[in-house]
């Protein structure tokens, strides 16, 4: 292995009488053995992400002996990550998942050494944090830094535990193992942002990243012992509401820029540029002009102003609060844009002002003029305006 | 005759919220073509403005990436089974 940390030998580790005792149902099976918990001991895995997928992660690690588990995170633990996030618990919120992380891990089980790196993955720190594990497991909920994770994987010559989830549906698979594939052999590019909908806009069934993180787990000790048949070329598709698993082929791609024969990426790049994210820039004039401020809108309906709001979130958001507004989720936008006057002023909301900001390009688009964003959405409506309405 | 095709979760949206369509076509690209003509906006999140499958979409006939078998030429019958599979992330809304 090319550039890596140098790998503990798992025959110079011992195991206290207390680990043996805590991991006899390890010990016993013919497949693990002493000499497999050894091997379990003298790995490190880092785990990017401690959230719906790196909860289940780090808590089997943990339990399952693990030497040294990394974890990589800059978030707060949000009321809302809670329906899923199960290694952190409702006395950590507003405080960061690291902490929460590793109380949790430390409290299951203390021969863990954890190392928490509290930052966002970037094409300057990856290398130097990769570098120092054995298996990276990808937990992650967004493409530039699943991009980021892969290119510094096949880079560095470690496996990568792969798992992704959306709505009832999650993939996992392994990349960057000898002779398999990566995940741009998978998919040579990301989506441009806005076509293919996030959770966050999606919804996730909070058991889901449950049962893609556990088998992310199972193939993250399969690694480390050397046993069974590890995902390597294989994609799993996994349906929970069909509760249908599906395997499909994958191959390294000789055509890969990234792992192919002729590789042309040989260095970490701009990974946001890549997935087409560009930094917000300062709002234009005109943009202003397409935009109004939550306090903006109070003032307009407090004073009577004749303006239309239209709610572009999906009918289960809207029932949870809403203004008094036309409902047109966003998909349907363009074939019901008719039902909509162009000479009258529109404000348009969703969320957080996402789908709202798209949809007043769509109007733009469409000829409208007197149409306008509502920043922050319903969100901030609710954070700012009515403190009653309730937030999700 | 007609070849299963699997619609993922997040491009039901686009087709009346079905999750298996059945068509008639000899080949991958005619199934194709005929589900984007049946549910036209759906054409965009499969094919770029050159008509070409979009790099963050994969067909599969089965388990085989059509990729590696003859691409939209590759020929089905109804005994086969065709999945559109698209990236996923996972997460956050990307714009913000």
């Amino acid at each position: 292995m090319r550039e890596s940390a140098p790998r503990l030998d798992p025959t110079k580790v011992r195991l206290s009488n207390e680990e043996i005792r805590r991991y006899g149902r390890h010990l016993i099976l013919p497949e693990v053995g002493l000499e497999g918990q050894m091997k379990l001991k003298a790995a490190s895995v880092l785990v990017v992400g401690a959230g719906g997928l790196g909860s289940p992660l780090a808590l089997y690690l943990a339990a399952a002996g693990i030497g040294r588990l990394g974890i990589v995170d800059f978030d707060l633990v949000e009321e809302s990550n809670l329906q899923r996030q199960i290694l952190h618990s409702t006395p950590y919120i507003g405080r960061p998942k690291l902490q929460s992380a590793k109380d949790r891990i430390l409290s299951i089980n203390p021969n863990v050494a954890v190392e928490l790196f509290s930052a966002r993955l970037t094409s300057e720190n990856a290398l130097d944090i990769i570098r120092q594990f054995d298996v990276i497991v990808d937990g992650t909920d967004n493409f530039p830094t699943r991009y980021l994770v892969n290119d510094a994987c096949v880079l560095l010559h470690k496996p990568n535990v792969y798992g992704s989830i959306f709505r009832f549906e999650g993939q996992v698979s392994v990349f960057s193992a000898p002779d398999g594939p990566c995940y741009r052999c998978l998919y040579a590019e990301p989506p441009p942002p806005g076509l293919v909908p996030s959770c966050a806009e999606g919804g996730v069934l909070g058991v889901l990243p449950g049962i893609v993180g556990t088998m992310q787990a199972m193939e993250t000790v399969k690694l480390i012992l050397g046993i069974g048949e590890p995902l390597i070329g294989r994609l799993l598709l996994f349906d929970g509401l069909s509760m249908r698993t599906r395997e499909l082929k994958l191959q390294r791609n000789p055509e890969c820029k990234m792992c192919g024969d002729h590789p042309e990426i040989t260095t970490l790049v701009d990974y946001e540029a890549f997935c087409g994210i560009t930094p917000a820039p300062a709002a234009s004039e005109n943009q202003k002009a397409f935009s109004i401020s939550t306090g903006e809108l109070k003032r307009k309906l407090d004073h009577g102003d004749p303006v239309l709001i239209l709610d572009v979130r999906e009918v289960q958001e809207y029932e949870i609060a809403h203004l008094e507004s036309l409902l047109i989720p966003l998909n349907d936008l363009p074939r019901r844009v008719n039902e909509l006057d162009s000479s009258q002023e529109i404000v348009v909301l969703c969320h957080t002002g996402v789908r709202s900001g798209r949809a007043v390009e769509f109007l733009k688009q469409m000829g409208f003029r007197k149409v306008k964003n509502l920043v922050g959405g319903i969100d901030e409506w609710a954070e700012l305006i009515d403190t009653e309405m309730p937030r999700y | 005759m007609s070849t299963k095709v699997m619609i993922p979760t997040p491009l039901r949206a686009y087709t009346e919220k079905k999750d298996v369509v059945l068509l008639e076509g000899n080949t991958v690209g005619d199934l194709l073509h005929q589900l984007t003509s049946t549910y036209a906006p759906l054409r965009r999140h499969l094919f770029d403005d050159q008509g070409s499958l979009r790099s963050f979409v994969n067909v599969y006939v089965n388990d085989e990436d059509i990729r590696y078998l003859q691409q939209e030429e590759t020929r089905v019958t109804e005994k086969d089974t065709v999945s559109i599979i698209p990236s996923i992330a996972g997460g956050k809304e990307s714009a913000q």
